[in-house]
């Protein structure tokens, strides 16, 4: 993990910082009030009042892009504190433990994997009913299965390890072999998963806005921006476009740096 | 370096893996793979160039080709037209048992029945070329109209006209009437050959409106699949999801239509409709948006700007707090400023409504309710504190997700309501669980939906109001307006109903049953070569006075 001369890390890390910088900066400051509505300034082109100009209500582009990244980081964040939460433990122990119970929990995954996680998703919110806090659940449970599963993978590869064998003559307990000496050596390789993880959150959460179950109006959020647009797309295409870039942007930054972390086996 | 940057993001493009695929897959892929995956991707960003490239160059060929084409007029008059419409009609296309406002449209053209509307709002006799009331109010009397003919060249007789109206009036099944407005009808006979008397149990004058209803063939009973009736089109065939086609009718009683072929082409997808209307192979479609009629500007449409017939508004659950106080309904109907509503959803267009009731009924309607609530925040703030809420109060405003403008106007009264100090949300759901939970369950607080007339009477929009109507799901309950309302569904005289229909609306406004908004504005797209629309106050459209220039 040395960023010296990797370019896919130093681009990811700058495209990255940068994104996030202006989601932080976007909960404390906007430059126009998101959802204030300028009824006499509709279709605005890019002006200094507002700087991407201004949707069908006359808002401000730029202020909602900022403030959608926001929502949306958000929840891609929470969805993978579950999603990678519950599935470490679970990756954990049936990695480390193996028997019927790994049988049990790894074939419950392969029944959720079955299916197309959005349409699954889709299921849940319409029981659940919309909004994003019931989005953040259906996602991060949804993704418990494949965090557990790459959690699980490493486990099993790294206790056949000699090192493994010996702290275990040496006598160190189960917890102290799981934390110390084998999770270490998977965080590489979890990282990487990790920000896939988090493009693929991204992805998800936007998909389900713009099928209008996650964050709701007058809020915005990525793909809520993207549905919005759509009726536009001809007479205001920088809408869309904002929308889009700031997606695109998201999703490089987290791509070049799991494509920069450099996996130990592979040196 | 700006290259060596494109050169790794392709690079990383074509090494991401795919949707919650995992990382270790990739260190077992051959090296074949990789060059297949790069290929692959190699093909897709040039197919995506040349699809930048063409259509940076569509607008220009296209501006040409109009140009070539409009001094061209030598070319023949068509006879046909092609109608664009968002949505099938109902399964089946039995009159008496269609539920869609889209069914309705369309069979329009095809079923009449004793009377019909015309554009006017008035009714016009139709299969019967007379009619007269009582003067107590409860019995119709029709004369059939000479030599008129079934679409399947039968002639229509007093005994199809009683087979109709008891069908309709459930007589042939369990009493349960087809149309509810029938439960009414007591009986109905054939005096004679040409003469039908329809009795009701009640007094109701307005009754007339409903025998609207198609009147169709006793001996016929494939109406599901091949309706017949005597209307100035006749059913030819149907593709589900596809098209519906007509023809016009050479035996009809009136005047037959110019146009001879009629096709509706189902467009469900609006992407797909505007490139249909682009290319300029649909003649014909309703329900467009400000925006898109912005789109299509010089593309050889004329646009007819009408009123969809709705009344919306934020309709209020007047039976939960706070909004079962009448002070608060006032002062949130002093925080909404219908014109920035109306300057958001369609640039200003569209009729601002103070009531129930839509400026197509010129008859009840009363334009000056519009202006009884005037937009002052500062009024509608010190109200709010008389009302024992000077802090305002948090709302939810249910809104069906299927409904762009409802939603749009729903996000415009959110802002509305924030500078008087409300905080109003919005949950969207499902079109069928509003029906379930917001207008049947009535457990909601707020909702932004349109509220529309099934036959051409005051009573169709006004009877939900009063306090024990099944379809009052505001829970509205004043007993002035149910006194009113008794009074006014048994005048005899219609002058007489007509003020009685205007103090009820006078009631909604003046309780502030609900934030009225507007009767929505209607775009309709027509070639520029056919003239004869007229708007209807009914959701139809009338084919049969359309003509090429």
């Amino acid at each position: 993990m040395i960023i010296k001369k990797n370019h896919y890390l130093f681009f990811g890390f700058i495209i990255t910082a940068l994104v996030l910088s202006i989601a932080i900066i976007g909960f404390f400051w906007t430059p126009n009030n998101p959802n204030a509505i300028d009824s006499s300034n509709r279709f605005a082109s890019p002006s200094t009042k507002y700087p991407l100009g201004t949707d069908n209500f006359g808002r401000c582009i730029l202020s909602r892009v900022v403030e959608g990244i926001g929502a949306t980081v958000l929840v891609a964040v929470f969805t993978l504190i579950i999603g990678f939460g519950v599935g470490l433990i679970i990756g954990t122990l049936t990695g480390y433990y193996g028997g019927w119970v790994d049988e049990l929990l790894m074939r419950s995954g392969d029944v959720v994997m079955a299916f197309p996680s959005i349409l699954l998703a889709l299921v849940f919110i319409s029981i659940t009913g919309t909004g994003r806090y019931n989005v953040i659940i259906a996602l991060g449970v949804l993704f418990i299965p494949s965090f557990a599963r790459v959690v699980r993978g490493e486990f099993v590869r790294i206790r056949e390890l000699d090192f493994v064998h010996s702290a275990k003559i040496m006598g160190a307990g189960p917890l102290r072999i799981m934390l110390v000496h084998i999770l270490p050596n998977a965080i590489p390789v979890l990282l990487r998963f990790l920000a896939i993880g988090f493009n693929n959150a991204v992805l998800a959460e936007a998909s389900m806005s713009y099928l209008g179950l996650g964050v709701q109006p007058p809020d915005s959020s990525l793909g809520r921006l993207l549905s919005d647009s759509q009726p536009f797309l001809f007479t205001a295409p920088w809408y869309a476009l904002s929308a889009g870039v700031a997606i695109v942007l998201l999703i490089l930054g987290f791509s070049l740096i799991s494509e920069g972390i450099v996996l130990p086996r592979s040196e | 370096m700006f290259a060596f940057f494109i050169g790794r993001v392709y690079h990383v493009l074509t090494r991401v893996p795919p949707y919650g695929g995992c990382e270790v897959q990739y260190e077992g892929e051959s090296s074949k793979m990789k060059h297949a995956r790069r290929t692959i991707v190699v093909l897709l960003c040039v197919t995506m160039l040349l699809l930048m490239v063409a259509g940076c160059n569509r607008n220009e060929p296209q501006e040409s080709q109009t140009q070539t084409e409009s001094p061209d007029t030598t070319e023949p008059v068509r006879d046909d037209i092609v109608i664009g419409i968002a949505q099938d009609i109902d399964v089946s296309l039995d009159p008496h048992l269609m539920t869609s406002a889209a069914s309705r449209a369309v069979l329009f053209n095809v079923f009449e029945g004793l009377v019909k509307p015309t554009p006017e709002g008035f009714l016009a006799p139709a299969v019967a070329s007379s009619f007269e009331i009582s003067e107590s109010g409860d019995t119709f009397t029709f004369t059939l109209r000479d030599n008129i003919l079934f679409h399947n060249g039968e002639p229509v007789t007093a005994q199809d006209v009683v087979y109709s109206i008891s069908r309709v009036s459930g007589f042939y099944n369990d009493g349960t009437a087809l149309i509810p407005a029938f439960s009414i009808v007591e009986s109905v006979t054939a005096e004679d050959e040409n003469t039908i008397v329809i009795k009701t149990t009640v007094p109701n004058i307005e009754f007339l409106s409903f025998l609207t209803a198609a009147i169709i063939p006793e001996n016929y009973d494939a109406q599901e699949t091949a309706p017949v009736g005597t209307g100035p089109y006749m059913y030819v065939s149907r593709s589900p999801q596809e098209n519906l086609i007509f023809e016009k009718f050479d035996d009809y009683w009136g005047d037959v239509p110019s146009i001879t072929h009629v096709t509706y082409r189902i467009l469900d997808n609006t992407e797909a409709l505007m490139m249909a209307l682009r290319s300029g192979t649909v003649d014909f479609c309703s329900h467009l948006m400000s925006s898109q009629m912005a789109e299509l500007q010089g593309l050889g449409y004329n646009f007819e700007i009408g009123t969809m017939n709705l009344v919306q508004a934020v309709y209020l659950n007047n039976a939960v707090a706070p909004f079962d106080n009448v002070e608060v309904r006032r002062a949130l109907a002093h925080a909404i400023n219908r014109s920035e509503i109306m300057d958001v959803l369609a640039d200003g267009l569209g009729v601002p409504v103070g009531s129930s009731m839509y400026p197509a009924f010129s008859k009840y309607f009363t334009a000056e309710l519009a202006d009884y609530y005037d937009y002052d925040p500062q009024k509608a703030k010190s109200l709010l504190s008389e009302a024992g809420y000077p802090d305002g109060f948090t709302m939810e405003i249910v809104v069906p997700s299927n409904h762009g403008p409802h939603i749009d106007t729903a996000t415009v009264v959110v802002e509305q309501l924030r500078e008087i100090g409300v905080t109003a949300t919005i949950r969207l759901v499902e079109w069928s669980t509003w029906i379930d939970d917001t207008y049947r369950g009535r457990n909601f607080e707020a909702t932004v939906v349109g509220v529309d007339a099934s036959a051409m009477t005051a009573r169709a929009m006004l009877e939900r109001f009063s306090s024990t109507n099944g379809s009052n799901f505001i829970n509205f309950s004043n007993a002035e307006y149910d006194e009113v309302f008794a009074a006014a569904i048994s005048a005899t005289n219609d002058e007489d109903q007509v003020l009685l229909y205007k103090e009820l609306e006078l009631i909604l406004t003046q309780q502030a049953a609900n934030l009225y908004i507007q009767d929505l504005c209607d775009i309709i797209a027509i070639n520029e070569d056919i003239s004869g629309f007229e708007f209807y106050p009914l959701f139809v459209e009338d084919l049969a006075r359309l003509y090429y220039k």
